[in-house]
């Protein structure tokens, strides 16, 4: 295999079986040929069709898809837990795998020997983990509990320890279920943290998710698994708005909102309108409404800036600077959003898209370009940024 | 080729590291929360031995006649108990492991050979209250025990070959502990552990030579040649002069071993979606 491609999927099927009436007792095995086959039929699931992809060394690869789509299936195929009943998935280097944390944690024995234990799934020698041992300890904020059984823990103290323990793991290859990024605000912020250090890095990571938002703050490129065929594949913006498409054919009942607007799409039902900008020296301020028609809960509203030469310059929603989301809408109501921005712009106009989306993933309204403004200065950089800075010499010798 | 041996030597790295670890973790909880602890892995066929000894020794003079009888006894107990511990906890061993397999993939052997190693340390254990009873009872124990070392390298063997078969045929077939169960009673009737072989030489000489072409009967006899006493009637006495029968429990041996490999590493790669 190419030294290049870290994991090389190809052709991969999957059927699982299930037999109505499986010979899985002494009895049917002398009982079953005598019944007429008609009685006999199993039925066969195909969990996956024709997946065919390459993750490049390096590579951070989202695997995306709604729930029962086949996603994990394809994950257990490439961690060699499951064996594709055609085609071949090869990786390349040494991989490890988080279906879930903390694996081969039992409850009766304490801390410490879930530490060795779980390590050495993990591939570490008892020697190796002496090494680390401290250190894992000390992440996990856990010294002094370390020698109670597991089974005294409180489930977010065996999180903690699973988690740190994971975030050892030596690998070329990584493969993260979407479950790990589960449990308080706190722990996810962690999660995301060692995300954006395999990123910075450079490890492959393989990581399912139907969480948009993650999948686009991490991965480079993502294939987008539906009904267990392979969709599509490309560029993560691309994938997620397809993704965000599946959900348009499930609420035909609701308008799309943006007929015949290039800029604009989403299923609809809640809007975004009447966008206004304002800039000053220090600050911009970005006014607009969200108004729903429909009874729905937890919206969460992004916002993206561009710079002059189309370059995302950032990409925000409530959730990831610590706002609360809009808890409830119901037909008729109107809130007004005011973001609050500190100008460290450069000289240029830039767009700004307004995004509405909920926690499952589904976009009500994806407005790009829903407006723009213009900064005129005279101190430049040569970036789309410049914060607010002075700079002064001395002469020292 | 060179890549290959790096890949071949992290490969089975991989597989002593777990191998290891699940055989500490067995040992730690194995009897975890029991007020005896590791003393019943003891008392288990201590018990046993006591109930023989007391029924067929002592009231119905099994080995009368036969020197150090007892220990005997107890060296049987002991080796037999050994095989049923392993091949019983063999068959569930896999089904047993099920959850970790659907959430990693590690050479599926290893769960079964860390049972097999776990049994051998307690086998280890037993065989020193055999030493003691040995040297209590006055044994003349002589350079010819050094061959209960190839001995109990063939027991673990077999033992293992038929731990893995089971352990992958009850993925498929789920009754198969209950049957496992019946011919262990019935292999523990069938196998000279509480008589002697003398007393069945008495009605039979045929049915000696029939029983000594079990595996578990030649190695049973065997050890207590190695161990005991050089008068007992093992597997090299018998069949002259078409000695080549003798060959007969390791071919059992050979071939159960080769097909449950076969078996095993055939049925291995679906265990995950199975179970």
């Amino acid at each position: 295999m190419d030294n290049e491609i870290a994991v090389s999927i190809k052709n991969v099927s999957k059927d699982f079986k299930f037999s109505q009436n499986r010979v899985d007792s002494l009895k049917g095995l002398f009982v079953q040929p005598f019944q007429s086959t008609k009685n006999r039929k199993s039925e066969i699931q195909h969990a996956l069709q024709d997946i065919t992809f390459e993750v490049k060394r390096g590579e951070f690869f989202g695997i995306v898809g709604r729930n029962g789509s086949g996603k994990s299936t394809l994950l257990k195929i490439i961690a060699g837990i499951y064996q594709p009943t055609e085609g071949t998935a090869k990786v390349n280097g040494r991989l490890v795998p988080f279906i879930e944390l903390g694996v081969g944690f039992n409850p009766e024995l304490t801390g410490k020997e879930n530490v060795y234990l779980n390590g050495a799934l993990m591939g570490f020698s008892a020697k190796e983990i002496d090494a680390m041992y401290n250190d894992i300890v000390s992440f996990a904020e856990l010294e002094e509990f370390m020698d109670q059984k597991l089974k005294n823990y409180s489930s977010g103290m065996q999180v903690r320890l699973a988690f740190s323990v994971a975030t050892r793991a030596k690998a070329e290859v990584l493969l993260i279920d979407e479950v790990l990024a589960v449990g308080d605000a706190d722990f996810q912020r962690k999660c995301f943290d060692y995300f954006k250090k395999l990123k910075k890095n450079k490890t492959t990571v393989i990581f399912v998710s139907h969480d948009m938002n993650a999948v686009r703050e991490f991965c480079d490129r993502a294939i987008l698994i539906d009904n267990n065929k392979m969709v599509e594949i490309g560029r993560t913006d691309y994938i997620a708005r397809r993704y965000s498409e599946l959900f348009i054919e499930i609420d035909q009942s609701v308008a799309r909102t943006s007929k015949g607007d290039e800029n604009r799409w989403g299923i609809g039902g809640v809007t975004t309108d009447g966008v206004k900008i304002s800039t000053t020296k220090d600050r911009i301020k970005i006014n607009y409404t969200i108004n729903a028609d429909i009874r729905i809960d937890k919206i969460i509203y992004g916002l993206h800036i561009s710079g002059p030469d189309g370059q995302e310059i950032t990409a925000t929603n409530n959730t990831m600077i610590h706002q609360p989301p809009i808890e409830h809408l119901s037909p008729g109501m109107v809130y007004g959003v005011e973001w609050d921005i500190m100008n460290i712009f450069n000289d240029g106009t830039y767009a700004v898209s307004l995004t509405l989306v909920d926690g499952a993933g589904r976009v009500f309204d994806w407005y790009d370009s829903a407006g723009a403004f213009t900064i005129k200065r005279s101190d430049r950089s040569t970036t789309a940024v410049l914060p607010p800075m002075t700079v002064s010499t001395r002469l020292v010798r | 080729m060179n890549s290959i041996l790096v890949k071949l030597r992290q490969r089975y790295t991989y597989s002593l590291i777990i191998l290891k670890q699940l055989i500490i973790t067995d040992f730690k909880l194995r009897y975890k929360g029991s007020a005896l602890g590791y003393v019943w892995t003891l008392l288990k066929p201590l018990s046993l031995f006591a109930v023989m000894y007391v029924v067929f020794v002592h009231f119905l003079k099994f080995g009368a006649g036969i020197p150090h009888f007892e220990v005997q006894l107890l060296l049987g107990v002991v080796l037999w108990n050994y095989f049923s511990e392993v091949t019983m906890s063999g068959i569930t061993a896999i089904v047993g492991k099920g959850d970790l397999m659907r959430k990693l993939y590690f050479p599926r052997y290893v769960i079964v050979l860390a049972g097999s190693f776990s049994a051998l340390i307690n086998l280890a254990i037993n065989l020193l209250i055999v030493g003691v009873l040995i040297v209590i009872n006055g044994v003349d124990i002589g350079p010819r025990a050094i061959l209960i070392i190839p001995i109990i390298m063939e027991l673990f063997v077999f033992a293992l070959a038929l731990a893995f078969l089971l352990s992958a045929l009850y993925v498929k077939l789920r009754d198969l502990n209950y049957i496992w169960e019946l011919v262990l009673q019935v292999g523990f009737y069938a196998t000279p552990i509480f008589y002697p072989l003398s007393m069945v030489a008495k009605v039979s000489e045929d049915i000696v030579k029939i029983m000594m072409l079990n595996p578990i009967t030649q190695m049973i006899q065997d050890a207590r040649y190695a161990l005991i006493s050089a008068d007992v009637p093992t597997l090299w006495g018998l069949f002259s002069p078409h000695s080549y029968i003798r060959i007969v429990p390791f071919l059992i041996i050979g071939l159960l071993l080769w097909s449950s490999i076969v078996y095993f590493k055939r049925q291995s790669p679906s265990f995950a979606e199975e179970i």
